[in-house]
């Protein structure tokens, strides 16, 4: 019953225009190999954006820059019009503090491909765990929120599981209920299912489908189920080399790719199929 | 003095109060002195992790240090020489301090192999929930650090217990300096070593067991 909730809700305009993150000449490199190479991206708030393409194409390191597990070597990436990893000095931009880049990542949220769930926590703790220690919640106000968000992604009887009981789609659901009880305006999704056993991951990309429908959040996603980028997606971003290659909406990516590369990307991954 | 035994069991009895008074010092020193080095061992642990190298490099080398000096010579320090720059302890300070110090290197060095073992996620999953660095270490990373470390742990806290005749060495007068003592004076060595040696196998016995019975009360399910 809930996956006919969601399948009539694919389809979600986003109707205001603010832009929430805007990245300005990024770039990333570990020595010499340059992994995002000055990026400019807006992103608009309430927008669902999905990354594709090849293995270290620089996808997943968008994400882990946005989340500020990796610093940037070059550029300004603004959150709501403030600087994210920078603050402002006397009118000069230098490297944020750490209370400074704490309050901008609380707007963020991360999903990890490996789930990374606190393994001597039980499921409610681990939900529990940030919105007590980060946001100041009484420990019962906490439970509640975790216990409403474990419900949400239909875990509700899996409370006092820990995370070495529960398949990887629950653990993988668990992840997602424990970024949200941060309330964060952009949902980070680093290739959530490409851990999972193909049959599990529906339940993880319904609880997505479900978030996007009925929650106003900013979802980012690097993921390599394309069917599922074109049916959820706003925008389809192309990364080959640290670059977007080629951007637009589902259709005009999968339907008619313009570059070489996408193209040949495309061809690859339907083959494989 | 033909009828005399090998174990004299009326003599045993009676340097008993004696041998449990200095094993009540023993247990006591070790006690304090493994908690000192349980928080010392993790204070240098976390120094020698920072990214900051005056901080670690200085915890590096102590431990560097202490770990390769005999605990003898470091207490001969801590309780001869040390007066000479104005710091003067009671042997039994001295001996405890010493003792801490020497182990609280070696603890750090578990402390070390535990802390390197937590995955990378975890401190990724942490930092991205906006966790302080502090609540990182308390709530996410040290509970999966020491349980894997905690048979280890117990190794050293026998360990410890077992070294603590060394503190005789500048007159802390624990269990085996009472034997001692008990022998020069009554010319009978057999019954307080026998009585010595008994009282730390079954001590180290029984926290063995204790270790056993914590390490399983911390395991996940």
């Amino acid at each position: 019953m809930q996956q006919s909730t969601m399948q009539n809700s694919t389809m979600n305009p986003s109707t205001t225009s603010d832009t929430i993150l805007r990245l300005r000449g990024v770039s990333k490199r570990y020595g010499k190999l340059t992994v995002l190479d000055n990026l400019d991206l807006d992103i608009e708030a309430n927008e669902k954006v999905a990354i594709i393409g090849p293995s270290g194409s620089g996808k997943s390191t968008l994400l882990r820059v946005l989340m500020m597990l990796e610093e940037i070597d070059d550029g300004v990436i603004d959150l709501d019009g403030e600087p994210l990893t920078h603050m402002s000095v006397n009118g000069k931009l230098v490297p944020a503090s750490a209370s400074y880049r704490s309050k901008g990542r609380r707007n963020i949220g991360m999903v990890f491909q490996n789930f990374n769930l606190f393994p001597h926590m039980t499921a409610l703790q681990n939900v529990a765990k940030a919105p007590i220690k980060v946001l100041g919640l009484s420990k019962q106000e906490a439970n509640e929120r975790a216990s409403e968000l474990l419900d949400m992604v239909g875990l509700s009887d899996k409370l006092s599981h820990f995370p070495s009981q529960l398949s990887g789609g629950q653990q993988q659901r668990v992840a997602i209920a424990r970024a949200l009880a941060m309330r964060p305006r952009v949902m980070l999704f680093d290739e959530v299912t490409s851990a999972l056993d193909p049959e599990l991951c529906g339940e993880v990309l319904n609880v997505i489908r479900r978030l996007g429908s009925e929650h106003q959040l900013t979802m980012l996603m690097v993921t390599h189920q394309m069917g599922f980028a074109r049916e959820f997606a706003d925008r389809v971003c192309f990364f080959s080399e640290g670059k977007i290659v080629e951007q637009g909406t589902p259709e005009a990516l999968f339907g008619a790719p313009q570059h070489e590369r996408t193209q040949a990307f495309l061809r690859a991954v339907t083959e494989a199929i | 003095m033909s009828s005399k035994t090998l174990f004299d069991w009326q003599f045993a009895l009676e340097i008993m109060p004696q041998l449990l008074h200095a094993a009540m010092y023993t247990v006591g020193i070790t006690c304090v002195a493994f908690v000192l080095a349980l928080v010392g061992g993790l204070l240098l642990a976390l120094l020698r992790r920072s990214h900051s190298r005056m901080l670690s490099w200085p915890a590096t080398a102590v431990i560097e240090f202490i770990r390769s000096t005999p605990l003898l010579i470091q207490l001969y320090f801590l309780f001869y020489v040390m007066p000479e720059f104005g710091l003067t302890l009671s042997a039994l300070e001295a001996g405890t301090l010493g003792i801490a110090l020497h182990y609280s290197c070696y603890v750090a060095e578990v402390y070390r192999a535990g802390l390197n073992a937590v995955p990378r996620g975890q401190w990724e999953a942490a930092s991205a929930l906006s966790l302080s660095r502090w609540d990182i270490y308390r709530n996410v990373v040290l509970p999966q650090a020491i349980r894997p470390i905690v048979p280890t742990l117990g190794n050293y806290l026998v360990a410890m217990f077992k070294d603590t005749p060394v503190l005789s060495a500048i007159t802390v007068v624990e269990l085996m300096l009472q034997a001692k003592n008990i022998g020069s004076q009554s010319f009978r060595y057999v019954e307080p070593i026998t009585l010595a040696g008994l009282f730390f196998l079954i001590i180290s016995i029984a926290v063995s067991l204790l270790v056993r019975q914590l390490e399983a009360r911390l395991r996940l399910p």
